[in-house]
C-alpha cells in the first residue's frame, strides 16, 4: 500500500495549482456575480490538456489517469466551484460514456474535439418528473427507417447553454421500464433541438444550467450510444464515474475554504491578538482539515479503483456522500470563522458555502448515495 | 534551426524567509523553480519552434533534483533535455560552470543558445556571456525581442532608458529578460511523457571530454570571503498626525540620528 503521489502526479498538481491561481481565481467572483460562463478559461484549459485528462492520446486525450483528472477538478474547485464542475460534467458525463460505450466511429468523431476543449460536453438524464427516480423517463425516441425521432424535455443540464455534444437518455420502448431506455449522442443545432430556460441558481452560478427541448429531432441511427435498451445502465455507470468528479469538486471547495480561513485568522485581530491564537479557532481548523483529509483519501481511492478497472461504484458513492457533506460543514464553519466579514461578498467563503450545497444534490443526492452504499451491504 | 536553452533550478525566493537569529536563508520546504528569466528563455525558444520548426534542447548543470526543472521544460514543449551532473562540478563558480556548459554545448548541434539574463539566487548575469566567450560566439544580452532572418537574428536589447536594435549572425548566444514573454504552462500529457519515457538524459564530466581540473571548486577563481545578510529592518512606527506635526516629528527624528 502506497499513499505517495508519483512525480508525474506531483508535477501535474503543481500545474493545476498554478493555473487555478493565475487564471481562475482572479475571475471567480465576477463569474459568480455576473452568472457568466467562463469561456476564456475553457479555451485555456483546452490548450493545456485539462479538458481531456484521462483519455488516450489516440483520441486527442492526455493519456493521464483518473486520479490526475480528480486532482485537476480539486485544484480548480479550490478557487472556483463553477470551473470545477464545467470540467467534471464535460469529462465524466460526456467524454467518458463516449469513450467507454461508444463504437470506433463515434470515438473518432467526437473525442478529439471534446478532449481539446474545442467542444464542450453535457449529459441529459434528469426530467421534470424523473429526478432521483431516473427510471421514470418520459423523453421518447421512436425508431423510424433511418433515424430515431426524439421528443421530450430535460432539465437542470450542466454546461447545456454552451455544449456542442450531449449524451441524452430516452425511451425506445415505453413498456420495458428501465430496459426500454437508450442513450444517444446529440449535437448542438440538430433541427428541433433547442436550449430552454437558463436556471438561476444559489451557487456555481457561472455554470450554464438549462433545460433541453426536443421537438421531433431526427437523430441518425449511428448516434445510438451502446445497444438499444442499455441506456439506463450506461447512465448509471456514467454517474458512478461522475461522482468521483463531484466528490473532487466538493473536496476542492472545502480545502479552498480552509485555505482562505487559515490566511484570515492569522491576520484578523480581536482582543489584541490574532484570532488564530484562540483555541476555538485552532480546534475548528483541526477538525475541518482532518475531515477534508479523510474525504481526500476516499476520493483518491475511488479514482484509483476506477483507474485499475476494479469495482468502484460503492467507493465513488461513499466519496461523494462524505466529501459533499464535509464541504457543506467546512464552508459553513469557514464563514463562521470570518464572522460578519464571512457573510459579505468581500470575501470568497460565502460563495464557497453556496457552491458547496449543490454537491450534496447533483449527480445523485446524498440520499441516493446512501441507497447505493446500503444496497451493496444488504444484498 | 536548432536551439539550446540553458536553464538553472533555483529556490523560489519569493517564498524564502530569513532566520532572524542566524541571518541565513530558511530553505527548508521552499519549492524549487525554473529561474524566471530562464523560463522566458524556454518560452522564447518554443515561440521560434512554432514559427520555424526549431528543435529545442534544454541544458542544465546541477544536482539530481534539477531533473524537475528539465521535466517542466519538456512538459512546456521542449524536445530534448540534458542534465549535466557530476561531483566534479561541485562548488563551481560562474566561470567553472560556464566552461562546463560550453564543453557540453560543443557536443550538441546548434544555431542559437538562449540563456536567461540572470538567476534570482546569484544575480550575477555572468554565465550566459561567459559561455559565448568560451565558445567564441557573438552575443547579445538583455534581449526582449527576437526576429529570425536568413543567417542572423534581429534583436532588441534594452537598457534602463533606451534600447538598441541589433543584428547578430548565427550561431550566437542571446540572454533574455523575463519581460520578453509570458511563459506558457506545462500540458498534462507532456508531464506524464517526460517521466514515463525517462526523457531527461544524464551527462557526466566523461560525456563532455572535460579535464576535471578545469571545473569545480578548485578551478573557480571566485573566492567567497564572507557571506552576511543585511540587518533585518524592524517594523517602522506609524504616526497619525497632521502635516505640521508630521514635519516637526521628522525634523526631530533626523536630529536624533544626527542626519541634520
Amino acid at each position: 500500500m502506497d499513499f505517495s503521489l508519483t512525480k508525474s502526479h506531483e508535477l501535474a498538481q503543481r500545474l493545476f495549482r498554478e493555473f487555478s491561481i493565475n487564471e481562475v481565481k482572479p475571475i471567480a467572483q465576477e463569474v459568480d456575480e455576473e452568472e457568466r460562463f467562463p469561456v476564456e478559461t475553457v479555451e485555456k484549459m483546452g490548450r493545456y490538456g485539462i479538458m481531456g485528462i484521462p483519455f488516450p492520446k489516440e483520441y486527442g486525450g492526455q493519456g493521464a489517469d483518473i486520479l490526475t483528472y480528480a486532482m485537476a477538478v480539486e485544484e480548480l474547485s479550490k478557487v472556483c466551484g463553477t470551473t470545477g464542475v464545467i470540467v467534471s460534467a464535460h469529462t465524466s458525463l460526456c467524454s467518458a460514456p463516449i469513450f467507454e460505450f461508444g463504437n470506433a466511429q463515434q470515438k473518432e468523431k467526437y473525442l478529439p474535439k471534446l478532449n481539446s476543449g474545442e467542444h464542450v460536453g453535457a449529459f441529459g438524464l434528469t426530467e421534470p418528473n424523473a429526478g432521483t427516480d431516473a427510471g421514470a423517463q418520459q423523453t421518447v425516441a421512436e425508431k423510424k427507417d433511418d433515424h430515431y425521432l426524439l421528443n421530450g424535455t430535460k432539465i437542470f443540464i450542466t454546461n447545456a447553454g454552451v455544449a456542442d455534444i450531449f449524451i441524452i437518455m430516452a425511451l425506445t420502448d415505453k413498456k420495458a421500464g428501465t430496459r426500454g431506455i437508450s442513450a444517444f449522442i446529440l449535437e448542438k443545432g440538430m433541427p428541433g433541438f433547442t436550449i430552454g430556460k437558463h436556471e438561476l441558481k444559489m451557487g456555481i452560478r457561472g455554470s450554464s444550467t438549462c433545460e433541453l427541448i426536443f421537438e421531433n429531432v431526427k437523430v441518425p441511427l449511428e448516434n445510438l450510444l451502446g445497444q438499444e435498451g442499455r441506456g439506463f445502465g450506461i447512465a448509471m455507470k456514467t454517474l458512478d464515474g461522475g461522482r468521483i468528479g463531484i466528490a473532487a469538486q466538493a473536496l476542492g471547495i472545502a480545502q479552498g475554504a480552509i485555505d482562505e480561513a487559515v490566511h484570515y485568522v492569522k491576520d484578523r485581530r480581536q482582543f489584541g491578538k490574532p484570532i488564530s491564537s484562540f483555541q476555538n479557532t485552532q480546534f475548528q481548523l483541526a477538525d475541518m482539515q482532518t475531515k477534508v483529509e479523510a474525504a481526500r483519501l476516499l476520493v483518491y481511492k475511488a479514482a484509483f479503483l476506477k483507474e485499475n478497472k476494479l469495482p468502484y461504484s460503492v467507493e465513488a458513492a461513499q466519496a461523494k456522500l462524505f466529501a459533499s457533506e464535509v464541504a457543506m460543514e467546512v464552508t459553513t464553519k469557514a464563514v463562521q470563522l470570518f464572522g460578519g466579514y464571512g457573510y459579505t461578498r468581500e470575501y470568497p467563503v460565502e460563495r464557497m458555502m453556496r457552491d458547496a450545497k449543490i454537491t450534496e444534490i447533483y449527480e445523485g443526492t446524498s440520499e441516493v448515495q446512501k441507497m447505493v452504499i446500503s444496497a451493496s451491504m444488504l444484498k | 534551426m536548432k536551439i539550446i536553452v540553458c536553464i538553472k533550478q533555483v529556490p523560489d525566493t519569493t517564498e524564502v524567509r530569513i532566520d532572524q537569529k542566524t541571518g541565513t536563508l530558511m530553505r527548508e520546504g521552499i519549492p524549487s523553480i525554473i529561474n524566471p528569466d530562464d523560463k522566458s528563455g524556454i518560452e522564447a525558444a518554443l515561440v521560434l519552434k512554432e514559427k520555424y520548426k526549431a528543435h529545442v534542447t534544454l541544458l542544465s548543470m546541477g544536482p539530481e533534483q534539477a531533473e524537475l526543472a528539465l521535466v517542466e521544460g519538456l512538459a512546456m514543449g521542449a524536445d530534448r533535455a540534458i542534465l549535466l551532473s557530476d561531483r566534479a562540478f561541485a562548488g563551481s563558480d560562474t566561470w567553472a560552470t560556464s566552461l562546463a556548459l560550453a564543453y557540453a554545448i560543443k557536443k550538441i548541434d546548434y544555431d542559437l543558445i538562449l540563456c536567461g539574463r540572470q538567476a534570482i539566487d546569484g544575480d550575477t548575469a555572468q554565465v550566459g556571456p561567459q559561455i559565448a566567450e568560451h565558445l567564441n560566439l557573438p552575443q547579445v544580452s538583455y534581449v526582449t525581442d527576437i526576429v529570425k532572418e536568413e543567417n542572423s537574428f534581429k534583436v532588441k536589447k534594452v537598457f534602463e532608458d533606451f534600447s538598441q536594435s541589433i543584428r547578430v549572425k548565427t550561431p550566437c548566444m542571446i540572454t533574455v529578460l523575463k519581460e520578453i514573454n509570458e511563459p506558457r504552462y506545462m500540458t498534462v500529457g507532456r508531464i506524464f511523457d517526460a517521466y514515463n519515457e525517462g526523457q531527461v538524459e544524464r551527462w557526466t564530466i566523461n560525456d563532455i571530454d572535460m579535464d576535471p581540473a578545469l571545473t569545480g571548486l578548485k578551478a573557480s577563481p571566485t573566492k567567497v570571503k564572507k557571506v552576511e545578510t543585511k540587518g533585518a529592518k524592524t517594523a517602522g512606527k506609524v504616526f497619525e498626525v497632521d502635516a505640521r506635526e508630521g514635519a516637526r516629528l521628522i525634523v526631530e527624528k533626523l536630529k536624533e540620528k544626527f542626519v541634520i
